[in-house]
């Protein structure tokens, strides 16, 4: 995660030139909405951080550390890393979120990673719909080595998730990673066409998935409260993938999100490349959200 | 979820019985309630600010009309100002040039680029009857010159064939020379996605719209984007002086305060918006729709309008 710049040098300006009074906590609020926080969840810090030391002058590091701990309390709880239970085999991954979010990419950085470890893959292509989905999982399954299983595009995703982990049986795979197409989660058809795909992943193997990963672009406002409630109502998600973390977005929104849902948040997206993947650290993202280094 | 910014009021404005002219008092309390509604629409804190001054400017001593309360009128005038803002009239791509007319696509990634070119291009095709060519400059992203392909044969537009191994400035003269030759109307220059921070790809794009020299330069992005929506839309105008604004996924049920944000700190018009995956799914922008959406409501308007 990289530090705000504006942020570090708005906390710089108003502390040394004032003593945390109520102007500033209201401007420290702004600071952290600014990061998408949203407005309860920044007041609820800002709280935090003013009780007991109104009107005392504090240094501007001491600022950005208070809000960095509070921020780190909220979200020390649900950093987990993300590791496949040995015990399933094949251990199932589904994939989900809106368009564009970074569900195909992740998938391509997860088995860049797992392949490395020795781990063999099977791939599910699951999005049957966007122009040149299928294509784009095979040239990630060319480049890491993993097994591509495809129908035409328009097949039934559920169909070809069925068809992956039958595979995967078959072939010894250690995970199966299936790749859903975006869906925004106020529509209602599609979710129930993901409703079905968790369905038949189950009937043939009851306790997959063992993985049901959201994953959140790190640009995304207010909305993504919403996109983790239905999503997590419709899949089951298990855990939280923010991507993009490499642009100028904070993506403040999970630390309402965190407040709210109590999901784990396994991995951060820093880039396009195979290897842009990293475990999320309650610690780096609280601190990078502060403007500490 | 969210309570309408109306129900909000209510409770404020709404408790006072008196009639006559809006005070500064209540004005003042009802901006509080104006400025949270705004954030959690998504609405960039500097432009929250801006926007509540100048509301607060026009409420204050307003006269209640007798059949609203207090806190319809305020509503009303709040959704006047954001109409205003988002800019009133519709302002569609302007292909007043020499032919053949450069479109030059530009976006974080994801955002909805390629989508929303073979949209376009479509509508172009078929109710504009033009003759447009698509290419994507896209050397990154895996699959991604398939994918403008496939949707250029879903549509029926060409696209500039792939050529392996070139890199996205000599694709943008190639496709200028196709364009030229090929006697087209209109071509259509998809771009990779990127990151403002990342100056090498900000100055490939730089350099892309220097040789193209295009008509227009559309920033692609998502209607569910939150505070970073000013700072994407400032880095990109301010490299390639975007044209106009198409905002993707107004299909969701986010509430776009990202489109007054990006209309606000780079005052270019919000063209079209992308309202599906599909296709078929490209609107004109409607600053009214807009505007009752990220206000979370439309009927009080209609009945202050009717008052
Ligand atoms: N900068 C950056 N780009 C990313 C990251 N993760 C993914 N991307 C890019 O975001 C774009 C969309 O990624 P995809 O993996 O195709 O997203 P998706 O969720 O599969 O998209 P759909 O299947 O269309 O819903 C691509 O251009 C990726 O290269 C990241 O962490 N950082
Ligand atoms: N629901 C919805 N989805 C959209 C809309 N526009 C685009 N999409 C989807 O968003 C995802 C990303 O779209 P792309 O057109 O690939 O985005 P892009 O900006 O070209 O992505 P990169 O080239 O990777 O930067 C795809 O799944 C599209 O189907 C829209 O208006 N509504
Ligand atoms: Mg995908
Ligand atoms: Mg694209």
């Amino acid at each position: 995660a990289r530090t705000a710049t504006s942020l570090t040098q708005g906390i710089t300006d108003l502390v040394t030139k004032r003593k945390l009074d109520a102007e500033t906590l209201e401007e420290l609020e702004d600071l952290l909405i600014r990061a998408d926080l949203g407005t309860a969840t920044a007041a609820r810090i800002v709280e935090a951080v003013g009780k007991g030391r109104h009107d005392k002058m504090i240094a501007p590091d001491e600022v950005k550390g208070l809000i960095a701990s509070e921020v780190e309390e909220i979200l020390g709880p649900v950093a987990k890393p993300f590791v496949p239970d040995a015990g399933q085999k094949p251990f199932v991954v589904l994939m989900v979120g809106v368009n564009g979010s970074g569900k195909t990419t992740t998938i391509g950085k997860l088995a860049a990673q797992w392949r490395s470890e020795g781990k063999r893959l099977t791939l599910a292509a699951g999005d049957t719909f966007r122009a040149a989905a299928i294509e784009q999982l095979k040239v990630w399954g060319a480049r890491t080595g993993a097994h591509v299983v495809a129908r035409e595009q328009g097949a039934d995703a559920a169909g070809v998730a069925h068809d992956a982990i039958t595979e995967a049986r078959a072939n010894g795979s250690d995970i199966v990673m299936i790749d859903t197409a975006g869906r925004l989660q106020n529509r209602t058809e599609l979710m129930d066409e993901l409703e079905k795909v968790v369905r038949v992943v189950k009937k043939l193997e009851p306790t997959a998935p063992h993985a049901v990963l959201l994953v959140l672009d790190a640009t995304v406002g207010q909305n993504a409260l919403n996109q983790v409630e239905v999503f997590a109502r419709t899949a089951g998600v298990t855990g939280l993938v923010m991507t993009k973390l490499d642009g100028t977005a904070r993506g403040g929104i999970l630390v309402a999100i965190a407040q709210k849902y109590r999901l784990p948040i396994h991995l951060v997206g820093v880039g396009e490349g195979a290897e842009d993947l990293q475990p999320f650290s309650a610690r780096d993202f609280s601190r990078a959200i502060a403007g500490l280094d | 979820m969210f309570d309408s910014l109306s129900d909000r009021l209510g409770g404020i404005l709404d408790k006072l019985k008196r009639r006559g002219a809006l005070t500064e008092a209540d004005v003042g309390e009802a901006m509080r309630e104006v400025r949270r509604a705004l954030i959690e629409a998504d609405v960039a804190l500097d432009v929250v600010r801006s926007f509540t001054d100048k509301v607060r400017q026009r409420a204050v001593g307003v006269e209640v009309i007798k059949s609203v309360t207090p806190g319809q009128m305020v509503v009303k005038i709040v959704h006047d100002v954001l109409v205003e803002t988002l800019g009133s009239d519709a302002d569609p791509i302007d292909l007043n040039a020499p032919a053949p007319v450069p479109i030059l696509m530009v976006g974080l990634q994801g955002s909805g680029k390629t989508t929303t070119t073979a949209k376009i291009a479509k509508r172009l095709t078929e109710r504009g009857n033009r003759r447009v060519l698509m290419a994507s400059l896209d050397t990154r992203r895996p699959a991604a010159m398939e994918q403008l392909a496939t949707l250029g044969t879903q549509v029926e537009v060409n696209t500039l064939p792939i050529v392996p191994g070139q890199s996205a400035v000599q694709i943008a003269k190639r496709a200028m020379d196709a364009a030229r030759f090929g006697n087209y109307d209109v071509v259509i220059l998809d771009t990779a996605g990127r990151v403002t921070l990342d100056e090498a790809l900000m100055a490939e794009v730089a350099e892309v719209k220097a040789i193209t020299n295009p008509h227009e330069v559309l920033l692609v992005a998502d209607s569910l984007t939150g505070q970073d929506a000013v700072n994407t839309a400032k880095a990109f105008d301010s490299r390639v002086s975007i044209t106009g604004i198409v905002l993707t996924r107004a299909d969701g049920d986010g509430r776009g305060g990202a489109a007054l944000s990006m209309r606000a700190v780079t005052g270019k018009p919000i063209k079209l918006l992308g309202t599906g995956e599909k296709m078929d799914g490209l609107e004109d922008f409607d600053p009214q729709r807009v505007a009752g959406r990220i206000l979370g409501m439309g009927d009080v308007v209609a009945l202050v309008e009717k008052a």
